[in-house]
């Protein structure tokens, strides 16, 4: 059985971290300036969709995450997740909770316990757990269930967080950078068993990672935050449409990526790859063709380190 | 793999009809599921249902209840039709456009067609079947 995916809402969410109320000499109060997290975030999270969740370190990324499944609250604001029509505050709400698993970077296992006790306890607290699952998910990542996580390496905790997230089945799966330590084809493992898995039984997945590259087009949407405010929310294939790519000669390049704005520059001896903001005219596929330039895609990294890097320096850094 | 500027979707499309034109897809062969799809190029299962979908509204593919997505009859001999049109617009006409534009004599390109320009090589003609 497959449940209803859940979605989620927020409204002008603000979360700070460390205010602290203290009593002064005279008895008034006052409140000590905090650490802003989140900064106004108004967004709306797809039912049914693999949603990435990019950005920097200190973004905000995990604390919007935590507020989905109730391991926080907002300072203010409004968060809501649930099926349909029906959201609600997650906060103490055994339904949204039962039903929303966020897998930490940590993993949040028992460290004392084997790793079967861990999956134990998960197969309790989610409704849809699938057990077998479970099982040839920690044969594929190579992990020993008898083992307790202290005598595992850091990738292979990790794989348990994998395999937790994948087999909760949860209407609202989150994964937060869970990839930690993993090698590469672990990771690529990973992805494709995210993909096998939510394409036999759709849900809501939320993805956040630094390897843009590698993890980029199993995204449906895309959010970016910065600075705990969000810099875009929208359909990956529109963050795709937002730039492309010239590759070839760079005199031929040159001359394309005239007058446009340059978000990435790759050299390599005489050929250049040259990464530029917003659509190609109708006439550059052709003009590109006959230069013997090479059109392709916007790497969404290079529009994410665009977005997000400090602003003065970006100039000179973009251009060499 | 997938790697133009167009959106993926649009370049999976692209790649089944040009698996069809070739006869590599034969017509009421079933196609890759979009989860078969989905693992095997690790894009968005929704990404790959987008292309079938746009597929099965030109009639290259059809649904099978149950059972997944199929070449359509007539579908090769469709895509041919197409692309026959679109080879004078799309191929030949920006050629001769060039051609235009390098100051190549008409004569000279009718004689290449024909395949009987001798002059320049003075040797053996060199049939042109790949170009």
């Amino acid at each position: 059985m497959t449940p209803a995916p859940f979605g989620a809402r927020l409204d002008d969410v603000v979360v700070r971290f460390g205010a602290q109320r203290r009593l002064t000499m005279d008895g008034t109060a006052v409140k000590d300036e905090a650490g802003t997290a989140l900064d106004g975030v108004t967004l709306d999270l797809r039912p049914g969709v693999i949603t990435g969740v990019l950005g920097r370190n200190g973004a905000g990324k995990s604390t919007l995450l935590t507020l989905l499944a109730a391991f926080n609250r907002p300072t203010e604001g409004r968060v809501r997740v649930g099926a349909g029509d029906l959201l609600e505050d997650p906060w103490e709400n055994p339904w949204v909770t039962a039903n929303v698993q966020l897998v930490r970077e940590s993993g949040d296992l028992m460290d004392d316990e084997r790793v079967a006790e861990t999956l134990k306890y998960y197969a309790d607290l989610r409704p849809y757990w699938d057990a077998d699952l479970a099982a040839r998910l920690l044969d594929t990542f190579e992990v020993n269930p008898r083992k307790k996580p202290t005598a595992l390496s850091r990738g292979k905790r990790s794989a348990v967080g994998a395999t937790i997230g994948l087999a909760s089945r949860a209407p609202l799966t989150i994964l937060d950078e869970v990839y930690l330590g993993m090698d590469a084809p672990t990771r690529y493992a990973f992805y494709d068993e995210i993909l096998a898995d939510y394409a036999e039984h759709p849900r809501t997945i939320l993805l956040s990672s630094h390897l843009v590259e590698e993890v980029e087009r199993l995204f449906e949407d895309v959010v970016v935050l910065h600075r705990g405010k969000v810099l875009l929310a929208e359909p990956a294939e529109d963050m795709q449409s937002r730039g492309f790519s010239l590759t070839g000669p760079v005199a031929a390049v040159e001359e394309l990526a005239r007058g446009r704005r340059e978000l990435h520059r790759q050299r390599l001896g005489a050929t250049v790859q040259v990464t530029i903001e917003g659509a190609p005219d109708d006439g550059t596929a052709a003009a590109a063709r006959a230069a013997g330039v090479e059109l392709g895609s916007l790497p969404l990294q290079d529009l994410f380190v665009r977005l997000t890097q400090p602003e003065p320096a970006s100039r000179t850094e973009v251009r060499r | 793999m997938f790697d133009g500027p167009e959106p993926i979707y649009v370049q999976i499309a692209q790649m089944i009809r040009a698996q069809v034109l070739a006869g590599e897809l034969a017509e009421e062969e079933q196609v890759m599921s979009t989860t078969q799809f989905a693992t095997t190029f690790r894009i968005n299962p929704a990404t790959a249902a987008k292309a079938f979908a746009g597929l099965v509204d030109e009639g290259v593919l059809y649904k099978r209840r149950g059972l997944g997505m199929f070449v359509a009859p007539g579908a090769r001999e469709r895509l041919l039709d197409q692309h026959r049109k679109a080879y004078f617009d799309d191929v030949l006409g920006p050629a001769l456009a060039q051609a235009d534009l390098l100051g190549i004599p008409t004569d000279d390109l009718v004689a290449y067609v024909l395949g009987t320009d001798r002059r320049k090589s003075g040797g053996p003609t060199t049939h042109t079947e790949e170009s």
